[in-house]
């Protein structure tokens, strides 16, 4: 077929760009690595200046690859969402799992504060932080599927998602109420997203997460495909439907907890990149989306880190908000230029 | 009348009753089709056509009776069992309307592709098939969003054609469509049916079209339900009771409904 050569020629070309955002993204930073000096790192030489290439692989490339596994994860969970619920809007955060993991580590942080006493010793760490985050966007994740069984309307779940943002939100206001400021700072700097400091084993964590995510959404192409002409047509079409349906919400839990977990609440990547895919490749296949959004998920994050990063800076601006600035526009562009949202 | 001699029984109903848990919405529904017949459930707003369809499809569970598929029972069929045996169109709209022609066509094919579901050589000539039957091939590349709602509808029962399935359910498939479509829409279903030996269901409001087209029709009224060949319900003047008598009545000899002034 003539346009299966198209896709191979598109996802060749997304490849390439995938390698140069990945090396453009070690080389710079704080201190600029020559292009050549990077590759020869990457490729295994030894470089003359130490410095450069201990900062290359105790630095920039674990941080590089948490770039990698967060954009393609959070992609990969949009996608899944906005096909689940067949609404363009629907975004890991919508489900409230991300507001889920807010929760947790908000109690972890400016919890302490209010029963001061008995939290004498600071429990804070990126550890035990990763570990609250899990455990409250999991809670959430749990009640969603709870009430999932018992409502049939997709419309309603989103709502319900919504509801659990809405009373997440309540409760991190009225802790930051009575929070210190010291406690309020180191929540809010977590909010702002991080992806810099993950040590090896949380990245290889992060990927199993990534790996779990994407077989699940895999052996769900079919499904996914199906649900696009809505649940009841799915079903005529032999799609057992209440098992498609938890093994996507599995999938998008898994990887949209576990990625706030270890990078904080990064938004628009989920939300902005399979719309940014279904325009490429003009194609509703997940069998094409599913590789193409892990793939634009991890340029766009790279990107964005990159100007994170403010070459030759010492400064370091928040992840999340380097996402929405460029997220956003995206996501208006795709509405001007085609006057609705189509998925 | 009907001019079947296929004997084999595709769908049967016995004393069926549908609704839900808390609503009962008609009962004591009785009718057997046979292969290649082409079947009409015709009733007044809110009598429960559509549910019957959908309870007909498994899309919602019955309340009470029986239900057979080929001699199989409706609700013990698994899901991947059940997509072999019908396919539907429904009134709800596509959720995406992004999809190509071809490409939602080709969803029908699910049921007999891999797990990734990729096209073999026979599906796409079943395809291609069902694209050449609703005259869609002129549209194949062509965005859903693009399409009129009279070509929208040819592309939905193009998919469940190229399903493959004995039976074919529709619900009301000629609604927002002119006379003209349809009239079109109607007698394509009705050639599929002759020359496919598909049977095919439809839900609609066009009762006049209907007793001209079809070879048996149901009278949707919650408690008789006559069913039978257009011809024998008018000598049993099933279709006086259809609607309030003060505003329409049915003329036998036309076969049509006049307005009471």
């Amino acid at each position: 077929m003539n346009a299966s050569g198209t896709y191979r020629l598109s996802f060749l070309l997304l490849l390439i760009a995938l390698l140069l955002a990945l090396v453009m993204n070690i080389s710079l930073g704080s201190v600029t690595i020559p292009f050549g000096d990077t590759l020869k790192s990457i490729f295994g030489g030894t470089l003359e200046n130490r410095t450069w290439a201990y900062i290359i692989w105790n630095y920039r490339i674990p941080k590089a690859l948490t770039a990698v596994l967060v954009g393609s994860g959070l992609a990969l969970s949009g996608l899944l969402m906005q096909t689940l619920f067949r609404n363009p809007l629907a975004g890991p955060f919508v489900l409230g799992i991300s507001s889920g993991a807010s929760l947790g580590a908000a109690l972890l942080i400016m919890g302490g504060s209010l029963v001061a006493g008995i939290w004498t010793l600071d429990l804070v760490n990126d550890m035990t932080l990763a570990l609250a985050s899990s455990i409250g966007s999991f809670l959430v994740l749990m009640a969603v599927m709870i009430v999932a069984s018992k409502v049939k309307d997709t419309m309603a779940l989103l709502i319900i998602g919504l509801m659990f943002g809405s009373i997440t939100a309540a409760i991190v206001s009225v802790l930051s109420y009575f929070t210190n400021a010291e406690k309020l700072r180191q929540y809010i700097f977590w909010s702002f997203g991080s992806i810099g400091n993950l040590s090896w084993t949380q990245l290889l964590m992060l990927m199993g997460i990534l790996f779990l995510g994407s077989a699940l959404g895999i052996l769900s192409i079919k499904a996914l495909n199906a649900l696009l002409l809505g649940e009841n047509y799915a079903k005529s079409l032999g799609v057992d439907l209440k098992k498609a349906k938890y093994i996507i919400i599995i999938a998008t839990g898994l990887l949209a907890g576990g990625i706030t977990a270890f990078a904080g609440p990064i938004a628009f990547v989920g939300l902005a990149v399979p719309h940014l895919a279904r325009q490429i490749f003009n194609t509703t296949d997940h069998s094409i989306l599913l590789p193409a959004v892990l793939v634009y998920g991890a340029i766009l994050m790279l990107l964005c880190d990159t100007v994170a990063q403010m070459p030759n800076s010492a400064n370091v601006l928040p992840i999340n908000a380097i996402t929405s600035i460029l997220g956003a526009p995206v996501v208006i562009w795709l509405l001007v230029r085609k006057r609705k949202m189509i998925f | 009348m009907s001019g079947q001699n296929h004997d084999q029984t595709i769908l049967l109903a016995r004393d069926l009753a549908i609704g839900y848990p808390d609503h009962m919405v008609a009962k004591t529904i009785n009718f057997d089709l046979h292969q290649g017949e082409f079947m009409a459930i015709v009733g007044i707003n809110g009598i429960g056509k559509s549910t019957l369809l959908r309870t007909l499809g498994n899309v919602q569970s019955k309340i009470s009776g029986t239900i057979e598929i080929n001699e199989k029972s409706l609700e013990k069929l698994p899901p991947k069992e059940l997509a072999l045996e019908i396919s539907m169109v429904l009134t709800e709209p596509v959720a995406s309307k992004n999809l190509t022609v071809f490409e939602l066509v080709a969803l029908g094919r699910q049921p007999y592709t891999n797990w990734l579901g990729s096209l073999t050589k026979e599906d796409r000539e079943k395809i291609n098939h069902a694209l050449v039957i609703l005259e869609l091939l002129p549209l194949k590349n062509q965005k859903c969003f693009e399409l009129s709602d009279g070509q929208l509808q040819r592309v939905m029962i193009a998919r469940a054609f190229a399903q493959d399935t004995s039976l074919i359910l529709l619900d009301e498939p000629t609604t927002h469509l002119d006379l003209y479509h349809k009239v079109k829409i109607l007698k394509l279903l009705k050639s599929i049916s002759r020359q496919t030996l598909k049977t095919i269901v439809f839900t609609s409001h066009e009762i006049e079209l209907a007793i001209q087209l079809c070879d048996s029709m149901l009278l949707l009224d919650g408690v008789e339900n006559p069913f039978g060949p257009p011809c024998t319900l008018i000598e049993q003047k099933a279709f006086d009771q259809l609607f309030p008598s003060d505003t329409v009545s049915f003329d036998a000899n036309t076969g049509s409904f006049r307005i009471e002034k």
